[in-house]
């Protein structure tokens, strides 16, 4: 099994020690050839897989006996090009590219776009009021939603699966209400630059409701079964350890960030949607380390869902309110509608601009084929995603694409944070270091 | 009406957010565009294949500026006379409430080091770095962008760096930013701008021997024609634009 020339490897990969090849044999046999060998020191190459659900990533991990001396990071096997597409589209078709990215927060890769686009449109101030609810109820069921997936994979990878199937069971539960509220479970394309794409259906706010009841009922379960629980606390506490210097030196922001003990949320310092208008808490802990993100993810949903309680309450005063800015220049035209063949135009605003408005049909071949210009200049509006800011550089020539659009991906930046969490720990801290970042690799590698 | 000012004076003065950008000697025409469809040739039929209007960004501000724009802007002046680099700021733009630093690219460490160090500026965060290329744009083709954030004071500004695309070069802030790292790496691969003192620029999403760097508005996008029903659909850099 140890041989001086590993059949996998050509010779250009390998140019200096001896090469193992470690596939499921004895740990035995592997460190009779080390012992060959007179240093302890071992470079392992972890993937590039799925350390767990949250995309590829490969690690390069350099060991001493079980310590890490030295851990890297290799990413880019999810790169789509989404940027590069968006250029090639319209600025509305940008939103369904841009959902994709870190696929466990859709809808605050589509608010940050839309909230850069409106600020370029100057169009900030005649969003309605329903559209900004509607905003913060889906980002907060989305906050809840991607917790719950951190707290589930995070638990799976120390091997607690109870947590994971309960996790997953929750989540369900979020994504039913995003395909009653969207048609979609992930992926929305709901939030459009001026508002949403549709008004809320009929009966959502009583399935809402009876979600946060449930919730009620389910969170307690995650704190009984995890905070106090000995093997759960000697995996988590103190492991994966960066004080306030380290998170603002690496750039790193959200639920790491609060585990420091800095209350910094965007939603409070620098709100947008309308953040301001609602009752909530910023969660921080004082230990800065991976036990205290746990906590933090659990408490935020709690508030998430004090949030979620809020506006729904609000949408019940809301009925009928638009859901799209009144410029006609800019506003999606038509609306969806159920039909007997399934979800497609609506037959009354087929009725209106193939029967009854020509201007109509004009300005929705419009704006469907072409799109709406946007004036010239840049603009960058971050949103407190579930892993910290996330924002989007627009840059607009006056064209109807985006000229450049850049993500700022809070995964992106803060799996930098893995090396100084990992190094001169256990090997086995590694994974718990990373699931406590939380990076989603599909807004890593965009 | 004691005044001796032409009519169009006093309306720019009376609202100057109508003032047409050329009438600011500071403004830039990155590109132009042609007809308003963006077909070519025999295709247009609309009559507006002739026009040609010059792509134009905000221009440069007139100091003094507005509110914390003003307190930031002369702090960083103050801050850089001391640090002995005090034109390392080509021009301020101010857009949509947004604040906009263009840098030299000399001058970007002593920028970055004296917004991060200032007790008036406190600029702690450095949220991201990316580029945008402007191929129109003669001596200045590749943009680099970098937005910074106060956690003390709640405030933001945005840092632009022009290069020349023949000499694509300007320092790194990693020594003051350790967060840039990722961050210039990404802009190198996407963009081929090389970070001069960056401890190792090599390419980060891309494989490593990848040719070209794709973000530069001279690669194309590759699609591939979508085969549907017998038809076929252009890929998208190939249909008819209507940039």
């Amino acid at each position: 099994m140890t041989t001086d020339h590993d059949i996998y490897a050509s010779s250009t990969e390998t140019t200096e020690g001896r090469v193992f090849t470690v596939s499921g044999q004895d740990w035995d046999q592997i460190a009779e050839g080390l012992a060959e060998d007179d240093s302890e020191r071992v470079v392992v190459n972890m993937g590039p897989q799925h350390p767990s659900t949250h995309g590829v990533l490969r690690l390069i991990l350099e060991l001493e006996g079980e310590t890490v001396t030295e851990a890297r990071c290799g990413i880019g096997y999810l790169h789509t090009g989404i940027e590069k597409n968006m250029e090639f589209r319209s600025w509305v078709q940008g939103v369904t590219f841009c959902t994709r990215m870190d696929y466990l927060s859709p809808f605050f890769n589509e608010a940050t776009y839309c909230l850069g686009i409106e600020r370029l449109l100057d169009i900030e101030d005649q969003v309605p009021e329903k559209a900004n609810v509607m905003r913060v109820l889906l980002m907060e069921l989305n906050r809840i939603s991607s917790h719950l997936v951190a707290i589930a994979t995070g638990g799976m990878e120390i091997g607690a699966l109870t947590v994971m199937t309960i996790g997953f069971r929750e989540r369900e539960l979020v994504l039913d209400l995003f395909e009653l509220i969207t048609g979609l479970r992930m992926n929305h394309a709901f939030i459009r630059p001026g508002g949403v794409a549709q008004d809320l259906p009929p009966g959502a706010l009583d399935e809402i409701r009876a979600f946060i009841a449930l919730m009620r009922k389910r969170l307690p379960e995650y704190e009984a079964l995890c905070n106090a629980n000995p093997i759960f606390k000697a995996r988590l506490v103190d492991v994966g350890h960066l004080d306030l210097e380290g998170c603002v030196a690496l750039g790193l922001t959200g639920p790491v960030l609060r585990s420091t003990g800095y209350p910094w949320d965007l939603r409070k310092t620098q709100p947008y949607c309308g953040y301001e208008t609602y009752d909530f808490d910023v969660q921080t802990w004082d230990t800065a380390d991976s036990y205290g993100r746990f906590r933090i993810r659990l408490a935020e949903m709690w508030e998430s869902l004090k949030i979620v309680e809020q506006a729904a309450e609000r949408l019940a005063g809301l009925e009928g309110a638009p859901v799209m800015v009144a410029d006609k220049k800019i506003a999606w035209p038509s609306q969806l509608a159920i039909g007997s063949d399934g979800m497609g135009n609506s037959l009354d605003h087929i009725r209106h601009i193939m029967g009854e408005s020509m201007e109509a049909l004009i300005h929705h071949f419009k704006l469907v084929t072409e799109g709406f210009r946007v004036p010239a200049g840049q603009a960058y509006v971050p949103v407190e995603g579930p892993r910290g800011e996330l924002g989007a550089h627009v840059v607009s020539d006056g064209g109807t694409r985006p000229y450049r659009v850049h993500f700022r991906d809070p995964s992106f930046t803060n799996l930098q944070a893995t090396s100084v969490m990992s190094e001169g720990g256990m090997v086995a801290d590694v994974i718990v270091a990373i699931a406590s970042i939380d990076p989603v690799m599909g807004g890593v590698d965009r | 009406m004691t005044e001796d000012k032409s009519p169009d004076q006093r309306a720019l003065e009376e609202s100057p957010e109508n003032a047409p950008a050329s009438l600011d000697p500071e403004v830039r025409a990155v590109g132009v565009r042609r007809g308003m469809f963006g077909t070519r040739g025999t295709g247009d039929t609309s009559g507006y294949g002739g026009l040609v209007q010059p792509v134009v960004y905000p221009g440069l501000a007139r100091r003094p500026l507005e509110g914390w724009h003003e307190e930031v802007a002369a702090a960083l002046d103050a801050a850089l006379a001391t640090a002995g680099a005090p034109d390392a700021v080509e021009g301020v733009v101010v857009h949509r409430g947004e604040l906009t630093f263009h840098v030299r690219r000399d001058g970007l460490p002593a920028v970055a080091r004296a917004l991060r160090d200032d007790p008036s500026l406190r600029f702690e965060l450095l949220s991201g770095v990316s580029g945008v290329h402007h191929p129109d744009d003669a001596g200045r083709e590749l943009h680099v962008v970098h937005h910074l954030l106060s956690m003390t004071w709640n405030r933001r500004v945005r840092l632009e760096v022009a290069v020349p695309d023949a000499d694509p070069h300007l320092p790194s802030v990693v020594a003051t930013y350790p967060t840039a790292d990722w961050h210039e790496r990404e802009t190198y691969d996407m963009f081929g701008v090389v970070f001069d003192g960056h401890p190792s620029l090599t390419r980060i999403l891309m494989p490593d021997d990848w040719p070209g760097h794709p973000q530069r508005k001279d690669y194309p996008l590759g699609g591939i024609p979508v085969e549907y029903k017998g038809g076929s659909v252009p890929p998208p850099d190939q249909r008819r634009s209507y940039s």
